[in-house]
């Protein structure tokens, strides 16, 4: 067996498998926020009790985030320690400043804002929830800085010996891929926040229970989805796809399949690239879009390929062409859903129309596979290096770590994941069934209730 | 430089260990102290709100360590790779267990979470006294910078010893007692009536064999490696550490005799953080020592990143350690006082 594949294995899943967790927490953050403003600002109450009922789906979807993210930063060391030394004078600031800016502003305020509403005026609380969206989005940021630097070095000098130092604490922080990536990943999290809210409201709807939040969640939920899947392609989409391929044109033409440099290049719309011919099979294609989409002309000429040493080009190409269509794909078809819901939202149909309750409901874990399929894409479109241009993955990983005891971890986290998959999926089941608590009487909607901070102290 | 990131690494593991270790005591403790359902949940709530931000100081610091040693952290991550596997997945249990206990209302699922909470608490604390023991005792460390070590051999101390041998086992104890002890204090601060009774009594007895392991860890550790007496001898005045240490001591058998539990629970930080700056005095300026060869030692001044990253670094730590200091104060304030026995449903 190969070390090299099943650390990558080892990482791959891991890090998949994790960031099922915060791409929605990320998203509905911001959306309890909104909730809670809403709520706040019209003085309706309702919107309270949506975001109490969604703070619940929040707290075990960031358990399960910071449980499974842990592993993240330890296998830098553990599996990829070859990459940890040599890169760590860079992305060590990054990684450290994530813990220090974000992990305790999080956990602090995400306390404060399960525990103690009661104890809290409403705009403290407010302020509390507002302070774990900040937390839990400046996580992201730093998180996305340390890859952007693996996709697109920046303020860095490579010393003799091989390791790499920090020239610049504003440039590493200011590359442009960065915050390209960064928009465009942001928007992904709100799109899955969005289409879980709209689902569960959706099924409230249509199994005629809860009805009066369902129809709230579908509000937010088609709203909120309607505005990050348009931004997801437009313009956050379009620049990034764009300055990657001004930057990693192998990238590009692995992920569209383009095998021979041409003016006027197609867009792929299916098909299977065929390794031995150099070619898509059974190819459904457009002619010149992919040229207008990176040039805005359709007769510029695109790099394929062929300009590239065949021991630059990404490793598992299938895996990267694949990807990047599932990714858009399915943002294409989002767009169309929102739209339509959006519409018939506006026409005050949108509660009765269950040809389209039905595909809002079905759709939710839709976008956890864009998102993921996304990732792959940017990730897979780095290989075979692990700096981009500067270190391949093979010079990365730790060979003190036999291929035994890597596959002996590898098979742990596999069946501990497959057990918290499940606990996962009974846990937010049964809230879900359970329903929001029912909203409080106008007369005392503060006070009726069971108080969880007077349970954790009688101060 | 190299000396602040030192000690800024050590306050940031210090302050795990005292935060985290409160609640992983509570954890151990869990099935001994807890008759009924009211008292598991009395527990359970005193750390409810803040178990997930002392965690965090784990991270912070592991990623501290990265940004300023990221020789050591390469080298020691992957070299202790088993162990630390088992750490994640202690955690991954630990952090799951606390979190789905709240949500599910059955006593067979409750049940389940309430054993993997008592076991990956009672296995973390071992592993992570193996752990900084395997650090003061040293390991093979190869010309690469490089090691692997499996999780035990002979249990003989050795060039090449295992993850665990008498000596770690010992400093794995210390870890079991010491944060039981501590978790039983914090308990006494937090729980009323006969809950509190327990947990002191307990405490009382526990103190016991926290001052016959700490002197048996002592004097283990001065035989495994005797370069660890070297800073003490030439700067005497260290000699403060361990002093600090028995007073602690002292002082956490005192204050619960006299009741005074917040006070003794206070001398129980000090105790644990004197114990760890006094291992981290007998290592500096090594960051990991080998067991074959002083010359193949990982110091401070071979594994310490570039200086313009030191230098900015410090501007952001400070500034972040403020920000982090004002939340736990804030944190702890509004969680103040007493846990209350109101029966009410436990939750969000």
């Amino acid at each position: 067996m190969d070390a090299l594949l099943l650390h990558r294995i080892h990482f791959a899943f891991t890090i998949t498998f994790h960031y099922l967790f915060p791409q929605l927490t990320m998203g509905l953050a911001l959306l309890i926020v909104i909730l809670k403003t809403i709520g706040i600002t019209r003085a309706d109450e309702r919107y309270n009790q949506a975001a109490r009922f969604w703070a619940k789906i929040f707290a075990i979807n960031f358990v399960l985030g910071v449980v499974t993210g842990i592993p993240m930063e330890f296998q830098f060391g553990t599996n990829w320690s070859e990459f940890a030394r040599r890169t760590g004078g860079v992305i060590g600031q990054p990684l450290a400043m994530e813990g220090v800016f974000s992990f305790f502003l999080e956990s602090t305020f995400l306390g404060l804002f399960l525990f103690a509403e009661k104890r809290l005026s409403r705009w403290a609380h407010w302020g509390a929830a507002f302070m774990v969206f900040v937390g839990s989005w400046i996580s992201g940021f730093f998180i996305i800085v340390t890859d952007a630097w693996m996709q697109h070095p920046v303020a860095y000098r490579l010393l003799p010996n091989g390791t790499f130092e920090l020239t610049s604490f504003w440039g590493l922080l200011m590359n442009p891929w960065a915050w390209l990536q960064y928009a465009h990943n942001m928007c992904g999290t709100v799109v899955t926040a969005a289409f879980v809210m709209s689902a569960v409201g959706a099924l409230y709807v249509l199994d005629k229970r809860h009805t009066e939040s369902g129809r709230l969640f579908l509000r937010v939920g088609v709203i909120a989805g309607l505005i990050s899947c348009v931004m997801i392609i437009f313009p956050t989409g379009d620049l990034h796809g764009r300055y990657v391929a001004k930057n990693q044109p192998a990238a590009i033409a692995g992920m569209e399949g383009l095998f021979h440099t041409q003016k006027g290049a197609p867009v792929v719309l299916m098909g299977q690239p065929d390794m031995e011919q150099q070619r898509i099979d059974n190819p459904l294609v457009v002619n010149n879009v992919l040229s207008f989409l990176i040039y805005g002309t359709t007769s510029a000429e695109v790099k394929g390929l062929d300009q590239i040493p065949r021991d630059q080009w990404p490793t598992t190409l299938p895996l990267l062409f694949y990807s990047y269509h599932i990714m858009a794909g399915l943002g294409t078809y989002f767009v169309f859903l929102m739209i339509v819901a959006a519409l018939l939202l506006w026409r005050g149909k949108l509660f009765t129309t269950s040809w389209i309750l039905w595909p809002i409901l079905l759709s939710f874990p839709l976008p956890y596979i864009a998102n993921i399929a996304g990732w792959m894409t940017a990730e897979i479109g780095r290989q075979p290096w692990i700096v981009y241009k500067l270190m391949r993955t093979a010079q990365g990983y730790s060979t003190h770590v036999s291929v035994a005891n890597s596959l002996f971890t590898l098979l742990g986290f596999l069946g501990l994941y497959s057990l918290l998959s499940v606990l996962w999926i009974v846990v937010v089941y049964r809230i879900i069934e359970i329903g929001p608590d029912p909203v409080d009487p106008p007369t005392g909607p503060r006070t009726s209730k069971p108080d969880p901070a007077r349970e954790l102290t009688n101060a | 430089m190299g000396a602040i990131w030192f000690w800024i690494v050590a306050v940031m593991i210090a302050a795990y260990v005292v935060l985290d270790g409160f609640d992983i005591g509570v954890g151990i403790l869990y099935p001994l102290l807890a008759r009924t359902e009211e008292d598991r949940r009395v527990m359970m709530r005193s750390i409810g709100p803040v178990w997930d931000g002392n965690e965090v100081w784990l991270l912070a610091g592991g990623g501290t360590l990265y940004f300023a040693f990221p020789l050591l952290y390469a080298s020691a991550f992957s070299g202790f790779y088993l162990p630390l596997m088992i750490v994640l997945w202690l955690l991954i249990g630990r952090g799951v267990s606390i979190e789905l206990r709240m949500h599910m209302d059955n006593a067979v699922w409750r049940s389940l979470f309430d054993g993997i909470f008592f076991l990956s608490s009672a296995l973390l604390a071992i592993f992570l006294g193996a752990a900084l023991a395997n650090v003061v005792r040293g390991v093979p460390i190869g010309a690469d910078q490089y090691f692997f070590l499996p999780l035990w051999t002979n249990w003989q101390v050795g060039p090449h010893p295992g993850i665990l041998d008498w000596y770690t086992v010992i400093g794995g104890l210390v870890a079991f007692i010491a944060l039981a002890t501590h978790g039983a204090l914090y308990l006494a601060t937090k729980a009323t009536g006969e809950l509190e009774e327990r947990a002191a009594k307990f405490s009382q007895k526990a103190w016991i064999a926290l001052c016959a392991i700490t002197v048996v860890s002592l004097i283990a550790t001065v035989l495994v490696r005797r370069s660890t007496l070297d800073n003490y001898n030439n700067h005497p005045i260290l000699f403060a550490i361990p002093v600090l240490v028995v007073s602690s001591l002292i002082g956490i058998r005192t204050f619960s005799a006299r009741r005074e539990h917040l006070k003794a629970f206070l001398s129980s930080c000090l105790y644990l953080t004197m114990m760890l700056v006094g291992a981290c005095t007998g290592l500096y300026p090594t960051v990991l020592p080998s067991s074959v060869d002083a010359a193949g030692d990982i110091t401070i001044a071979k594994s310490l990143t570039g200086t313009y990253a030191t230098h900015v670094g410090l501007i952001w730590w400070a500034f972040g350690m403020l920000l982090a200091a004002g939340y736990f104060a804030m944190s702890y304030w509004m969680f103040r006082g007493k846990v209350s026995t109101d029966p009410d449903g436990y939750g969000h």
